[in-house]
């Protein structure tokens, strides 16, 4: 890592890790009453360590100018070491939590391992720790092959990784301690926040120079929704975060909304944290991966742009399809749920598009399962958004809203949709960083496939039982018309179904530990092609990535 | 055609692209989110809506902390089986002090937006050190902490003093007499107890939540935040539409 770093380079993380390592002693200080001072020490030890590793490799022979006649792909490896890591950690939460849920006793006396403080360490683990470092790592490649333009320094993408991490830590340490804002996928205080936005710039600023190095004129599909992933991530985090700390000496803060206002910012947030995070970041990566693995341009390139503007639009509309029946006034509802029915038009453009791409090329799905992962996540994103419109649908609203069926949707996109394009993606991707000519073991590839397969069939499948069960059950009438089941008969009748969704989650936890263990092998096999390809290099006439050319 | 040829042309301008995209993306939160601080309609008006005290809102900080939002709602919707259930649906305005709100996502267990009153203190108490002794299959964890744990009073001031500066009304009283208030409301014996009802109102529930006077715990706080919820004001029994709803 640090031998790829100019000697400039080194002086500036120096700089970097000891102001970050100061601020953490600052906080530890100040907020030593309060639990802003154990995060001040874990930011304090995070930024020791990055020093101690910039110092071991201080004396490394520089790189010299012709690193910028290849792509810069170390902070890729790092990236997807990382995403499989809080993948595996994630998961195992996820998983926990699930059985807790079955079994309320599985846990010790402590205060960290209540469901409660939990479950937000599995959702900040999964959607922020696995699917944004494996965005950052996928985004770092394709902007660099697409555009045919090495990043323009090393120093950034690597601050982006690292600090970006340190985000993480901070979030999913902060749970079990007590530290939290309560608004879903916001979870972290003020301090994490803040952090955030600085990693978040210099990853835009580092992404639009890269851009504006471009040797190709066009900006590439996948570019477009890495890009509005990007810039409206950074909206939503900025208003949706807007909070009032008590003290700076506290990890305590208010938001500086309340009420209905909070509500519908937080679902205006909690929807296109969905669509920007959950989507348009994993349609980028499926717009590159999926025609490259097939070797098929994509389908139709009008249809990209229909869907793309589509989903930029009318996503953002969609939010107050979470609070259908509440005090929000009713206006917003009906104009939430129109907008979710319209949003299922982009959403199917883009999975047939994906789909059709794979016209001419089904014997690779069936002979490839890294093709595989990719056709099944297109073919769940369908089924997600599908379902999702249908439950933005207020009647059906009424019955699903609150249940195990939201948790089934959930799932069905996350799974089906996040995890398997990303396993998909970085099955391909493995190799052609590490400079293997095959994955270590094509056959674990084809067992994490069914693995993951048959986990998430069993646990969404669990989850619609449940929740249609549960959300009838809450309305059921006798014939003298008063309500047939009690709330702890709807409780028990849940019991059967949860056990099932934690044996499905444990399938897909054990295809992940697989999957990791594969990308392990792989690395340790000698490199077994050239070490200087074409494709590494942006400026040779046949780099880049030919095949993602848009057919028309 | 023209369409995709002015596409074609804009795919060659980073900046141009960025630029559509957030204005693009910025038109639903304006057209949604604006509108509902300004429409007076958005939220009923309560006068006499009180606050919460100092001990309630350390109540709610736990109820944060312990995340039991991930399992309870707080937001009873406006259908007949939410209604007959819980007790009259919510209103705007019981939430209109709330930063952040808690309505809620999931119901694992039952909403609590109306609990307040429901249960006798002891019932919380032994409810929540271990839920399966009160409802045998419950799938609640316990908190057993919560009556170890001592209350932490100090930064209640600050607490209040940042709501203040954010619209609630709490008076510089108020603030000032935070920490000793909140220790007052579980200590109905005390000489301080008296100012706690000058300030919040004769119907502020003055007394040991945990049945120990002698020592203010996190379960005093929590238990006094759950008898409180739905009780802030009288708005909703008030509301005309009211006619036929009420609790279970
Ligand atoms: C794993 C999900 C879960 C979590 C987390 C949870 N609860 Fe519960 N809660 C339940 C279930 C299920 C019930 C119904 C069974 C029972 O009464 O124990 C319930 C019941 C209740 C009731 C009784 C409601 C009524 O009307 O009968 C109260 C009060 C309550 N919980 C408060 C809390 C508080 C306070 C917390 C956080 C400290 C919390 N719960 C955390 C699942 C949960
Ligand atoms: C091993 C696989 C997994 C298991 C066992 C698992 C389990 C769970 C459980 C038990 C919950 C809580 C449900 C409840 O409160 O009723 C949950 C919530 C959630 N999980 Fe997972 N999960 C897994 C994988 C994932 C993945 C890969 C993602 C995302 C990419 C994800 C995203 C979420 C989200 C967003 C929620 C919150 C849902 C909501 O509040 O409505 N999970 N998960
Ligand atoms: C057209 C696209 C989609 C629409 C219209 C849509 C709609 C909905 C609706 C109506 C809900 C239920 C809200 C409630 O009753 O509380 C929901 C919840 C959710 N959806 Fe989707 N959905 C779509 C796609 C997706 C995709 C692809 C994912 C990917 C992972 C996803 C993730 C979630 C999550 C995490 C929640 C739970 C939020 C929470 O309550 O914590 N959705 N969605």
């Amino acid at each position: 890592m640090v031998s790829t770093l100019t000697k400039n380079e080194r002086h500036f993380a120096f700089i970097i890790s000891v102001s970050v390592a100061m601020c953490g002693l600052v906080m530890a200080a100040a907020g030593r009453n309060d639990l802003l001072g154990t995060h001040g020490f874990i930011v304090f030890f995070f930024a020791l360590g990055v020093t101690f590793i910039l110092a071991r490799g201080y004396y490394d022979p520089e790189p010299g100018d012709e690193r910028f006649s290849a792509y810069y792909d170390e902070p890729i490896k790092a990236g997807i070491i990382l995403a499989m890591s809080w993948a595996v950690f994630a998961m195992f939460v996820g998983d926990w939590v699930a059985w807790l849920l079955a079994y309320p006793e599985l846990t010790f006396d402590e205060p960290w391992a209540s469901f409660g403080r939990l479950r937000p360490v599995h959702t900040t683990g999964i959607i922020f720790g696995f699917g944004g470092n494996a965005l950052i790592a996928t985004l770092f490649h394709v902007m660099q092959r697409t555009a045919r333009a090495r990043m323009p320094d090393q120093l950034s993408p690597w601050f982006v990784l690292i600090g970006y991490n340190l985000f993480c830590v901070l979030a999913v340490t902060g749970y079990p301690l007590g530290i939290t804002q309560s608004k879903e996928y916001a979870e972290p205080e003020w301090y994490a926040d803040i952090w955030l936005v600085i990693v978040w710039v210099t990853y835009l600023a580092l992404y639009l120079r890269t851009l504006a190095r471009r040797q190709e004129p066009h900006i590439y599909v996948a570019n477009w929704y890495f890009l509005a992933f990007i810039l409206v991530v950074a909206v939503l985090h900025i208003v949706n975060n807007l909070a009032l700390p008590i003290s700076l000496s506290s990890a305590k803060s208010f938001p500086i909304f309340s009420g209905v206002q909070d509500a519908m910012t937080q679902w205006w947030y909690g929807h296109n944290a969905v669509a920007f995070f959950l989507t348009a970041g994993f349609l980028g990566m499926m717009y590159y991966y999926l025609p490259t693995r097939a070797k098929r341009p994509i389908f139709s390139y009008r249809l990209s742009i229909i869907s793309f503007w589509g989903i930029t639009f009318l996503y953002m509309w969609a939010g107050s399809h979470h609070l259908h029946y509440t005090a929000l006034p009713q206006w917003v509802q009906t104009l939430g749920m129109s907008f979710s029915l319209m949003l299922l038009v982009p959403s199917w453009a883009s999975a047939g598009n994906a789909l059709l791409t794979l016209n001419g090329a089904w014997h690779r799905v069936r002979d490839d399962a890294t093709l595989r992962f990719m056709m099944v996540a297109a073919v769940f994103y369908g089924v997600s958004t599908f379902e999702g419109s249908f439950l933005a649908i207020r009647p059906v609203n009424s019955l699903s809203h609150y249940t195990d069926w939201t948790i089934g949707h959930v799932h069905a996109g996350a799974l089906g949709w996040v995890a398997l394009i990303t396993f998909g993606a970085i099955y391909s991707l493995v190799p052609i960083l590490w400079k293997r000519d095959r994955i270590y073991s094509p056959a674990l590839v084809e067992v994490h496939f069914w693995l993951a397969l048959a986990g998430t069939l069993i646990y969404v499948f669990a989850m619609w039982n449940s929740g249609i069960v549960q959300g009838l059950m809450w309305r059921t009438y006798t014939a003298s018309g008063t309500l047939a089941y009690s709330f702890m008969d709807s409780v028990v009748a849940m019991h059967p179904y949860y056990i099932a969704r934690a044996i499905g989650g444990l399938l897909f936890l054990v295809g992940t530990v697989i999957g990791f263990y594969n990308i392990w092998m792989t690395i340790r096999t000698p490199i077994n092609i050239p070490r200087d390809l074409a494709s590494d290099h942006p400026v040779t006439e046949h780099a880049g990535a030919p095949a993602a050319e848009p057919a028309e | 055609m023209s369409i995709f040829g002015a596409h074609y042309n804009l795919e060659r301008h980073s900046i141009g692209l960025a630029v559509a995209v957030v204005a693009v993306a910025s038109i639903g939160g304006l057209f949604e989110i604006a509108p509902l601080f300004t429409i007076d309609e958005t939220v009923e008006s309560a006068p006499n809506m009180r606050v919460y005290t100092p001990l309630e809102l350390a109540g709610r900080n736990i109820y944060i902390r312990e995340g039991c939002y991930a399992c309870h709602s707080q937001m009873i919707r406006t259908l007949r089986d939410d209604v007959e259930r819980y007790g009259h649906y919510s209103l705007a305005v019981e939430s209109q002090y709330d930063h952040p709100m808690l309505w809620g996502s999931k119901r694992t267990g039952p909403d609590l937006a109306r609990v307040g009153g429901k249960y006798s203190d002891q019932w919380h108490v032994a409810h929540l050190d271990n839920p399966r002794h009160v409802v045998p299959e419950s799938i609640m964890p316990s908190y057993t902490w919560l009556l170890r744990n001592e209350q932490k009073t100090d930064d209640l001031g600050d607490q209040l003093r940042a709501l203040q500066r954010l619209g609630v009304p709490y008076t510089d009283d108020m603030i000032a007499h935070a920490a000793k208030d909140a220790s007052a409301q579980a200590n109905p014996n005390s000489e301080a107890a008296s100012g706690v009802s000058e300030r919040y109102g004769n119907d502020t529930n003055i007394r040991a939540f945990d049945n120990n006077s002698h020592k203010l715990t996190e379960m005093d706080a929590l238990v006094a935040y759950l008898q409180i919820l739905g009780k802030l004001t009288d708005a909703a029994e008030k509301d005309p539409a009211n006619a036929g709803a009420g609790h279970d």
